[in-house]
Parts: C-alpha cells; sequence; structure tokens
C-alpha cells in the first residue's frame, strides 16, 4: 500500500487502463498538453498520443456524443468534463443517448463510456462553478452514478468504469483532488455497486457521499468525544443504483438515520435515500430521518454566505442531537 | 449505369414507397401507433448513396425519417414492420419504435429524434473506425433543418480538424416541420455553411437517383481514400406532411404541384420506358410482386408476431438486464 493523492489515483487508473486496452481513449478540455485541470491525465498525451489523449473544442455536447458514438464500436472513452456545470451542456447526449441506446436497441449497442465530472463547492467560485448534479443523474434510468470519497476508491471505480459495459457517470470533488489515502499497488476493482461502512457505531447512522463522507466522519468524532454517541457511517459511493440492502442493514443497526449531501435537498440523494428506507426498513425507525444538505440557493459568492450554505460536520451534529430530543 | 443496376434501384425505390404508404394504412387502422415520419418524394437521395457506398458494410446514422434508410442498408423488412407493429420480433424487440431503428448485423447505429444529436454520435463512430482501422466509412443522414443546432457547427469542426471518415448527408426537403427554410436560415445553401466549418462537399438533384448516385460516387471516394469528411447536400422534397399528424397547411399548392412532377421514381421509370429497358407492363407486374410481398410476407409477419412479454418490461437497461441475449456484439469485452 503506498499513500497517494486523489488525482494521481485517477491519473495512475488512467494509465494502467489505457496501457491494458487500445480502445480505451480520453477526451475533454485540456487533458492532453495540459494534463487536466486538475492534473489526473497528466503525462498521458506524451505516453499515448494524441490520438488517444484527445484536446478537444470547447464543444460539450459533441464531444460527448462523440465518445458515446465511438463507445458504440467498442472504444472505451472516457470523457472528462471540466466541470459540472457545464455538463448541462452535454445533457441531451447523455441523457437521450448514453442512457437510452441500449434499451431502445432492444440490447444491440452498448456503451462502455465513462464520465468523469468534477464538481462541488471549491472556494468561492461562484453560482456556475459551484454545484453537484449527481441527483440529476442518478434520477435516469440507463446510467450508473459513482462518487469516489477515498483514493482508492477514485483509482478502483475508475478502472471498474472503464471496462463496464454501461454508461458510468463518475462524480468528483474539485476540493479533493489533494486528499491523501492508501492505494493499493497491486491493481484493485472497485465494486461499481454497494456501500460501505467506513465507521463502526450502533446509535445512529449518518449517509454520505463523497466530500460528505469526511463531514460524517469529523461529526462521529465529535459525537463520540463530547456526547458518547457512536455513529456508525455509510459512504454510498453508488447513487446509481443505491444499496438498498446496504441501507436497510445499517438502519436496522442503529435506528436513526442522518443524511449528508452536498446539494440543494429538493429531489436529491436524501429524499431518494429516506423513500428507500420508508419502502425497506419503516418499522426499524426509532426517530425521523434527517437530511443535512446544502441551503436550496444558488451557490453564492461571499466567503461567510458559502459557508452558510454548505452541509458541515457541525451541522450534522446539531442534526444528530435535534434528531434525538424529538425522540 | 447499365439495366440492371437501374432495374434495381427502380426496384428498390419502389418497394420502400409501397412499404410507407402500407404504414401509413396500418397507421389509419391503428396497427402502428406512436409517431410516424414518412419517407415518400425522398427516395432517391438515401438509396442513391447506398448504391455509392457499401450498404450493410458502411456505418450508417441518421434521424426519425428511418424506415427507407433501414431498407437500404439492407434492413429485414419484415423485423422492421414488426418493430413499427411494437413486436418482440421487432428488430429491437418493440423498445425503439418507428423513430429508433437499429440493426448492428448492418452496421445501422440507428434512428434518433432529437434533431442533429446524431452528427455528434457519427463523429465518433468515424473516430472509432479511424482508431481501430475498420475497413468503412460513416456515414451521417440528417435533414436541413437539423443543420440550424449547435451539432452541426461542433461536429463538422471536429471532422475537419482530425480528418475523420464521415459521410455527412443532408436531405435537404426545404422544411423543419411548417417552417420553410429560408424563414429559419440565413445561408440556405447548406454547403455553404459546411465549407465555413472547413469540410469539402457538393450539392445534388436529389429526385434524380442517378445524379445522386454520381455525386455520391465522388463523395464516398473521397472519405474512403482519407482525405477527411465531406458534406453531400441533396435538394429533395416530402411529398406528405411532416408526420402523420401534418396537415400540410404552409406549403403552396403550386409548390408541391411542381415537385409532384419530380417523383423520383417516376423520373428513374420513364428515363427507361424511352430507353426500352422496361415496358409499363413489366413495371406493372414489379408493383404488384411487391404489393403482395409486403401485404402477405410483410404486414401478415407483423400482425401475428408476439407482444414483448410485460415481466422483461427492465430487460435491456443495464447491460446485466440482459439475460442470455446473443446481442450487445459490439463491444470487445
Ligand atoms: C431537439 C429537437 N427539437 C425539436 C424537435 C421537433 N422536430 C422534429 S423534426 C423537426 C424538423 C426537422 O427537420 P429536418 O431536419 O429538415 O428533417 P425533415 O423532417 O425535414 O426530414 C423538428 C423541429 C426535435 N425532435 N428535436
Ligand atoms: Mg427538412
Amino acid at each position: 500500500m503506498a499513500e497517494m493523492m486523489y488525482w494521481q489515483a485517477v491519473q495512475r487508473a488512467h494509465d494502467e487502463e489505457l496501457e491494458r486496452d487500445a480502445n480505451v481513449i480520453i477526451l475533454g478540455e485540456d487533458v492532453g498538453l495540459v494534463g487536466g485541470t486538475y492534473k489526473a491525465t497528466s503525462g498521458l498525451l506524451d505516453k499515448y498520443g494524441a490520438e488517444r489523449v484527445i484536446d478537444t473544442p470547447i464543444s460539450e455536447n459533441s464531444f460527448t456524443g462523440l465518445g458515446i458514438g465511438a463507445a458504440f464500436m467498442g472504444v472505451r472513452p472516457i470523457i472528462e468534463i471540466m466541470s459540472v456545470n457545464f455538463a448541462w451542456l452535454a445533457m441531451d447526449q447523455i441523457m437521450n443517448n448514453a442512457a437510452k441506446v441500449h434499451y431502445m436497441s432492444g440490447g444491440q449497442l452498448r456503451v462502455p463510456a465513462v464520465f468523469r465530472i468534477p464538481g462541488g463547492t471549491a472556494h468561492q467560485l461562484g453560482a456556475q462553478h459551484s454545484a453537484r448534479m449527481e441527483k440529476v443523474f442518478m434520477g435516469v434510468a440507463g446510467l450508473r452514478v459513482v462518487t469516489p470519497s477515498t483514493p482508492k476508491q477514485a483509482y478502483g471505480l475508475l478502472k471498474s468504469a472503464v471496462r463496464s459495459d454501461d454508461p458510468v457517470v463518475i462524480h468528483e470533488h474539485e476540493n479533493m483532488y489533494q486528499f491523501k489515502g492508501e492505494v493499493p499497488d497491486e491493481e484493485y476493482l472497485h465494486p461499481l455497486e454497494g456501500s460501505e461502512v467506513v465507521r463502526e457505531g450502533t446509535d445512529v447512522t449518518l449517509f454520505g457521499y463523497n466530500l460528505s463522507v469526511h463531514w460524517c466522519l469529523q461529526a462521529a468524532d465529535i459525537l463520540s468525544e463530547e456526547q458518547r454517541i457512536e455513529a456508525q457511517v455509510v459512504d454510498l459511493y453508488s447513487l446509481s443504483p443505491l444499496d438498498r440492502e446496504g441501507i436497510h442493514k445499517a438502519v436496522a443497526n442503529t435506528h436513526n438515520a442522518v443524511i449528508v449531501e452536498e446539494a440543494e435537498p429538493v429531489c436529491g440523494v436524501g429524499a431518494e435515500v429516506m423513500a428507500i428506507i420508508n419502502e425497506e426498513a419503516f418499522f426499524e425507525l426509532d426517530s425521523a430521518p434527517i437530511r443535512v444538505s446544502a441551503a436550496n440557493v444558488p451557490m453564492p459568492f461571499a466567503r461567510n454566505l458559502e459557508l452558510a450554505a454548505l452541509p458541515d460536520a457541525k451541522k450534522i451534529v446539531a442534526a444528530v442531537m435535534a434528531q434525538r430530543a424529538a425522540r | 449505369m447499365d439495366t440492371d443496376a437501374r432495374k434495381l434501384l427502380l426496384e428498390k425505390m419502389l418497394y420502400a414507397r409501397r412499404f410507407e404508404e402500407r404504414c401509413f394504412e396500418a397507421y389509419m387502422e391503428r396497427e402502428i401507433g406512436g409517431f410516424l415520419h414518412l419517407y415518400v418524394g425522398q427516395e432517391a437521395c438515401v438509396f442513391g448513396v447506398m448504391a455509392a457506398a457499401r450498404a450493410g458494410e458502411d456505418a450508417v446514422i441518421t434521424g426519425y425519417r428511418d424506415h427507407v434508410h433501414g431498407l437500404a442498408v439492407g434492413m429485414d423488412s419484415k423485423l422492421m414492420m414488426a418493430e413499427l407493429f411494437g413486436k418482440e420480433s421487432g428488430c429491437c424487440h418493440g423498445r425503439g419504435g418507428s423513430m429508433h431503428l437499429f440493426d448492428l448485423q448492418k452496421q445501422f447505429y440507428g434512428g434518433y429524434a432529437i434533431v442533429g444529436a446524431p452528427f455528434a454520435l457519427a463523429i465518433g463512430l468515424a473516430k472509432a473506425i479511424q482508431l481501430q482501422k475498420r475497413d468503412q466509412i460513416a456515414i451521417c443522414i440528417l435533414g436541413d433543418a437539423a443543420c440550424n443546432q449547435g451539432t452541426f457547427h461542433e461536429s463538422l469542426n471536429m471532422a475537419a480538424l482530425w480528418q475523420l471518415p464521415v459521410l455527412f448527408v443532408c436531405e435537404n426537403n426545404l422544411y423543419g416541420i411548417g417552417t420553410r427554410i429560408d424563414r429559419s436560415t440565413a445561408v440556405t445553401e447548406l454547403i455553404e455553411r459546411a465549407k465555413g466549418c472547413g469540410v469539402t462537399g457538393a450539392q445534388a438533384d436529389g429526385q434524380d437517383i442517378e445524379a445522386v448516385f454520381e455525386a455520391s460516387k465522388v463523395a464516398v471516394e473521397h472519405v474512403r481514400s482519407g482525405q477527411g469528411p465531406y458534406f453531400l447536400e441533396l435538394k429533395t422534397y416530402r411529398f406528405r406532411g411532416h408526420s402523420m399528424s401534418d396537415s400540410n397547411v404552409y406549403r403552396d399548392k403550386s409548390e408541391e404541384e411542381q415537385w409532384a412532377g419530380r417523383d423520383p421514381i417516376q423520373i428513374l421509370k420513364n428515363r427507361m420506358l424511352e430507353s426500352q429497358e422496361i415496358t409499363e407492363e413489366e413495371y406493372k407486374s414489379l408493383d404488384k410482386e411487391i404489393l403482395d410481398t409486403i401485404e402477405n410476407e410483410v404486414v401478415a409477419f407483423a400482425r401475428q408476431a408476439p407482444s414483448p412479454d410485460v415481466e422483461d418490461l427492465e430487460k435491456y437497461v443495464l447491460c446485466d438486464t440482459d439475460g442470455d441475449s446473443e446481442q450487445g456484439v459490439n463491444t470487445n469485452g
């Protein structure tokens, strides 16, 4: 096991998959010569050439469609969309083609494409460069949606996504590329479906994904130290499909659920997880599930407003205490 | 073009015409539902292009007016009609419908209902062909109004930039539903817009299949020989409404009559009558044979075919829902 940064883990997965399979290509804005906005494709243009590591024009909808069309013939494109906010311009190709063509063609065509999409609120980038869209992608049948919380997941999920015959959307976080973590030295494929208990606890389950897993872990430490409340933390790295069984098991273990999401609450991950709890584990509950979400606003610029709009460990602790008080 | 070649094209166009007319009837009888866009009047375009290309081997992608494109690449018209009837035996097991025909065996990458989207998919097919060194070209067939989508400019730019092996065929029938081209488009000679993106090309009379064929030979040769993308604009006209719900009120009767005099089937037939390559009797018996086949084999097949099993509703959503399907052979594991 070596410790590496999140961006290095993504870069390593890219490198290994390009090396392994001549059908793997990378395309996106500044992925080649520049090596990627977050260095996740650095060094790859030199190694694999411009035919496979492709700097595209700023034409999100069409270069995304290019990747999807190439995938029809067995090419395995990794399409980097520089920022999730720009993915709206590629929505037609992702939603109408990547998600639906396998179905519409009665199983004839497959779309083994990967969409790597950095997002989240970085630091005062304003409303058009700070957003999360996973709720949009997970709401449509035909796509897989994953969102790695650690370098190990970033590495293993990307490799599995490349090898999947389904289209996979990977949500990364602009503030996590410098995160450090252990990544196996040997090749490692992370399952695309499921969830992971990342902290044991019996009093309450905190559900998170991507960056919010880390907020949950901080909150769990505070709860343990200050309140003697032991929180279980579940990492929902697969948002589509969501791990219904894992969610059920966790709620059956602690009987209390808090879902933490870095996005506006409406029609989001929290809402969906609550619905699953309702359907699968209603009679296990000792308290009403609670969401800790971003405020229902476009992300503001002023730092104090930005912080106010985002969830954090303190807000999670407060939510857990409120949930217990209401019991 | 020799007599055999002409006869074959005449037969194909007539078959397509009768097929589309039979779809119209089936729609009126409610055996076909949903949207239905007929190709009547434009037959010379796709058959002319595919006579110059390698039908069934070159990769073809198109819009929603796709039945005859499927026929032109060699799809089985029984499976196509069954798809239109929403049957399990249809080419897409009833999951696609009229606007979404696919046949991977024939390298037919489908009909799409989002105007302009196939431009981008087509350059992807061309990219795969280039990368995998496949012995084929990509052919993208879309309408005039589709050229007002951003994907037209984005995709032609990339096609030219990377010299992708793709032939763009524009079936310019002068209308996008009810909007005539000069009411929607500042530069109405679409070839000029392609040139602006760095894509070379030509225009041809889309009603005369031999003119289409000659122009297509040049176009296909250009792309196949590695000289990059090509844009072929075919001037044509649809003789019916945009779709079944269209009353055609927006078109001048005189314009319609003028184009009716340029029926691609009549143009070829008259040429062959004149040169005594065919007789009126031969033509009539060919027509009758076609009508019989469509009724007794094609429609009969679609009618008796089973509907999809509701148990299989979620089949084909993700690949692991496919069951034992032998499909999806396009990926290399
Ligand atoms: C993105 C999108 N916008 C609008 C429509 C509705 N629509 C369907 S066909 C069409 C006209 C397209 O005309 P053209 O590209 O010339 O093809 P034609 O129907 O003439 O063959 C329109 C506006 C659509 N299907 N997709
Ligand atoms: Mg048109």
